[in-house]
């Protein structure tokens, strides 16, 4: 594939996901964040949470598993899930995890138990359409191409 | 003759939140800040002991064992520490909360995701630079 045909897969791609409400503003933010100096950083701190929240989804879920349910421990997990998800502008992670909140805070157990599955299935999707995109900004890269930027 | 690390303003960041501590670290850098991040409370009191030239504490609220809260009444009620500004970040808007940690002498209350303004406009009123 030539390198404008990437670029434009790769904004197609971009658009999608804000369109479809995967990715808020604060995407935006953070890729206006990064410089000459730190190349990189988008993809370490979305890596960082790829590595971070998949840890506090398979906590949820052990947790969620136990005879004795720690609710309180569970809605910890999610907190922290909210906040780096609400930092990195993952708005469908950041939206399951407010709706479990709200359950929560009216002692909805079983709210908060239907909230794991879309939980975990909006961080498998948020995972593989973020990973698409890195490679294709790779393949830009060893193209000789530039990284097409969005304007919202 | 003054070197640059002198020149340069030193921030401790402090959040339990690795994505977090990433960003607000950078946010700090972009603005040409020289940044210290730690995970914990306990650790930012730790390197506050080593180092006598920390000029500003950006500090989330809600960390486990001790929070951001505990660490600004630390910082205040040191006669070594006081003068540091310190800045309490939080993803939940909770206004009792606020009023808490304005009272107990923070210099600001940041709801998360912080912005580079946010710091930028912190860093004018605060530090002058």
């Amino acid at each position: 594939m030539d390198v404008s045909m990437l670029q434009r897969t790769y904004s197609d791609l971009l658009t999608s996901l804000f369109r479809e409400g995967i990715l808020n503003q604060q995407f935006t933010e953070l890729q206006q964040l990064q410089d000459e100096n730190n190349p990189g950083f988008v993809f370490e701190v979305v890596s960082l949470f790829f590595e971070d929240s998949g840890r506090l989804i398979n906590e949820l879920i052990s947790n969620f598993n136990q005879q004795a349910v720690d609710y309180k421990k569970i809605d910890a997990y999610v907190h922290q899930l909210k906040g780096s998800s609400a930092s990195i502008g993952a708005e469908k992670i950041r939206s399951v995890c407010q709706t479990f909140r709200e359950y929560y805070d009216k002692n909805d157990i079983q709210g908060c138990y239907n909230c794991i599955q879309p939980l975990n299935q909006e961080f498998v999707t948020f995972k593989s359409k973020l990973e698409a995109l890195f490679t294709l900004e790779q393949q830009i890269v060893a193209a000789g191409g530039s990284i097409p930027m969005m304007r919202h | 003759m003054v070197s640059q690390e002198e020149r340069e303003l030193h921030v401790l960041a402090v959040d339990d939140s690795p994505v977090d501590r990433a960003l607000i670290s950078k946010l700090l850098r972009s603005s040409k800040f020289r940044v210290t991040s730690v995970d914990s409370a306990q650790r930012a009191l730790e390197l506050l002991d080593l180092e006598s030239n920390v000029n500003m504490i950006f500090t989330d609220y809600s960390m486990p064992e001790m929070t951001g809260y505990d660490l600004l009444k630390r910082v205040k009620g040191s006669s070594e520490l006081k003068k540091i500004p310190v800045v309490i970040m939080s993803s939940e808007n909770v206004p009792n909360r606020i009023c808490s940690c304005l009272e107990e002498g923070a210099e600001d209350f940041l709801i998360k995701p912080v912005r580079r303004d946010d710091v930028s406009r912190l860093c004018n009123r605060v530090l002058r630079c």
